[in-house]
């Protein structure tokens, strides 16, 4: 993850690695890969929840996401997390620069 | 006796219910299974949109591989607290529902896969309000199989 100051606000942008299996796709063997996709994604900045969205598995594999907050000051910890449909959950932080 | 036994089913009762009720509130099953963006918008319960030229969509006009579409969404309609993004034309329409708060702008950027040529639909919400933009992108492989 990484969280530059630009102009007024506070630019997030994060890589998830994750496969976003959507159930259609199929293995070697020619059966179908089950469904495997982040269904929630949480921004917080210092604490408190800015972005809380619910995704599909039609998010690309290895997720790229870019969030903005409004103003933000150097040191501000953002912490990015997600819950995927098989209830794995990751969680990533980061100080803004 | 009983004051007891119903405690110990009550605190069984709320250590089952909890993890799915958190994950319920999160996902909207219905929405996302929804096959076309009409229902899934239902599901959603979002009012009818209103077109606006303030949802701004930024996505290539041609994607040769639909597997990874960049698509960058600003709503410029202000007091935005939401956003909707759908792909018309995929297996399920609905991408995904970006809720906005304490400062955050109104701004998601994003990789999509997309199975075919269609219109990218996103709906922001602005109070009461609802406004609509969409904006077609030609898929020259898809990317939803494979």
């Amino acid at each position: 993850m990484r969280a530059t100051l630009a102009g007024g606000f506070t630019d997030i942008r994060v890589l998830m690695t994750h496969p976003m299996e959507t159930g259609l796709r199929k293995d070697q063997d020619g059966k179908l890969v089950p469904m495997h996709f982040i269904q929630s994604v949480i921004v917080k900045v210092n604490g408190k929840t800015v972005v809380d969205s619910q995704t599909s598995q039609a998010v690309s594999r290895n997720p790229v996401f870019s969030f903005r907050v409004k103003g933000g000051a150097r040191g501000d910890k953002i912490e990015v997390s997600w819950v995927d449909n098989q209830g794995e959950t990751n969680s990533t932080e980061a100080a803004v620069a | 006796m009983n004051a007891l036994r119903r405690a110990v089913l009550g605190l069984i009762a709320i250590a089952l219910v909890k993890p799915l009720a958190a994950l319920a509130a999160t996902w909207n099953k219905d929405a996302f299974g929804a096959k076309s963006a009409a229902d899934a918008l239902k599901s959603l319960g979002t009012p009818a949109p209103v077109p606006s030229s303030d949802v701004v969509i930024d996505a290539p006009e041609i994607a040769e591989i639909g597997a990874v579409v960049p698509i960058e969404i600003t709503s410029k309609v202000p007091g935005t607290s939401s956003i909707v993004v759908l792909i018309e034309k995929n297996p399920f329409p609905l991408l995904g529902k970006f809720d906005f708060m304490e400062g955050a702008l109104p701004f998601v950027k994003v990789n999509v896969k997309m199975g075919e040529t269609s219109d990218v639909r996103v709906i922001a919400q602005a109070g009461g309000k609802t406004y609509v933009a969409t904006r077609e992108v030609k898929v020259t492989i898809g990317g939803c199989g494979g």
